[in-house]
């Protein structure tokens, strides 16, 4: 079978926030792909061939060159599609929008790992992480519409897949981002008013069941 | 005397700060450097980066911008000469993507080689040479991670070359032979040869001196431990 030189594939696994930020920055584009839904736990050959380094979703494969790391996906997707631009013309603001991003990669997946992972008083801890990750993110947000302000933009990209996620947070650590941060709430429902986002996303349902998966094959509870 | 429009928090030790410094360097743009007390932040720290509380912090024209990487994006931007980031989306991509690898593989599985002892220091070692290996692999034929002349990728990889010589003169091993590691061992010179690099390096005893204590109080901590 040929493999075409040109076209976009991704190389992705349908809950994963990571490979769901690279869905949404292409459909902001209008850019066709091709989806590779890639089994975790039997990597195929294109997927170890296009990322020996990490061996992970999501790969973004552009005329034959495979890109990884989703927010480095997202930002080659935004330089080389200039419609709609993702990250602002200011360096400052970009800067602004970078860090946050870069915020969001740091803590929102790892804390969100401690809450279902683990239990008692570290379970607690990260419930206390979480909440303060969440404010601070909410903070940022302010008054805005989005993140990126009166447009969806790089943060909004970077953070909106985790929203899918809250449902399962709450359950895992017993509160509410409803009654934490309502802003992000209201700003999650917003973005999910853009078909973008609501094509890219899974019920919270499902990804809290997938959740119950992981942590079966965990050994928690 | 007016004050300067560009500020660089930092210590003399990090190397994130260090990749600050070079930048800078390599665009030409005067800055005044302020040493930071990380056991005792101070309230410019604070005010300047509430979120992470650490170094580097680049301050222009009284606007903040913190975290390494997007400092250095930042300078490239802002600052035109010499750029550090190539034009084509690809190159770009890739001179990230091996930025993120430096600190989030190759550093910590170097730093945990470093403070391990026993059964754990043979798996860090493994590990530690494994991505060795890839970042000679990436390396090969290159005279720079970013072709003929330095960029993003060697500017964020670039504390490996006054680093893992001090760590290997402390541990009394040669993990960057030029045997095993050709590429790597001459980009190595290639870096520290390119004009304004070596200057910035941290005085080397100094750096000893602290590596070696670091070294010592993490083996004190985990005596009697495996």
């Amino acid at each position: 079978m040929a493999t075409a030189a040109k076209g976009v594939v991704l190389l992705d696994f349908w809950v994963s926030p990571f490979g769901q930020r690279c869905r949404i920055a292409l459909a902001e584009k209008g850019v066709e792909y091709e989806y590779k839904e890639e089994n975790l736990w039997d990597k195929s050959p294109l997927l170890l061939k296009a990322n020996p380094v990490h061996k992970k979703i999501p790969v973004l494969i552009h005329e034959g060159n495979p890109i990884c790391e989703s927010l480095v996906i997202v930002q080659y997707i935004d330089e080389v599609w200039s419609n709609n631009p993702l990250l602002p013309s200011d360096p400052y603001e970009r800067a602004q929008a970078r860090f946050w991003a870069d915020f969001v990669d740091k803590k929102i997946y790892e804390c969100g790992t401690r809450l279902w992972k683990l239990k008692g008083e570290a379970q607690e801890e990260a419930r206390k992480d979480m909440i303060e990750i969440l404010k601070l993110l909410e903070g940022e947000l302010g008054d805005k519409k989005y993140f990126g302000g009166e447009t969806f933009g790089f943060v909004d990209v970077a953070f909106v897949p985790f929203s899918a996620w809250f449902y399962s947070y709450e359950t895992c650590g017993n509160f509410s981002v409803e009654k934490e941060c309502p802003k992000l709430v209201a700003w999650a429902k917003r973005c999910m008013e853009r078909e973008s986002v609501s094509k890219s996303l899974h019920d919270p349902h499902k990804v809290h069941e997938f959740v119950g998966h992981l942590k079966k094959m965990y050994g928690v509870e | 005397m007016a004050e300067a429009e560009v500020k660089l928090l930092g210590t003399w030790s990090s190397p994130f700060v260090l990749r600050i410094k070079w930048a800078l360097k390599l665009k030409g743009v005067e800055y005044d450097f302020i040493e930071e007390d990380l056991q005792n932040k101070s309230p410019l720290l604070l005010k300047y980066n509430p979120v992470h509380k650490k170094v580097p912090v680049l301050v222009h024209d009284g606007k903040s911008i913190a975290e390494s990487y997007v400092i250095l994006e930042y300078i490239d931007e802002t600052w035109k000469e010499n750029p550090i980031l190539p034009e084509d989306p690809y190159q770009r991509a890739m001179a990230r993507f091996w930025s993120k690898f430096g600190d989030e593989k190759f550093l910590p599985s170097m730093w945990k080689f470093f403070i391990s002892q026993g059964e754990k220091r043979e798996e860090a070692l493994v590990s530690a040479s494994e991505n060795l290996k890839i970042l000679e692999g990436e390396l090969k034929g290159k005279k720079f991670f970013n072709g003929e002349t330095l960029g993003f990728a060697d500017i964020s990889l670039g504390w490996i070359v006054d680093t893992v010589s001090l760590l290997e003169e402390i541990m009394e091993l040669k993990m960057i032979d030029e045997q095993r590691y050709p590429s790597l061992s001459a980009w190595m010179k290639n870096f520290s040869d390119f004009p304004g690099i070596k200057d910035s390096f941290p005085p080397q005893e100094r750096m000893l001196t602290k590596y070696r204590t670091l070294r010592e109080a993490y083996f004190a901590t985990t005596r009697g431990t495996n």
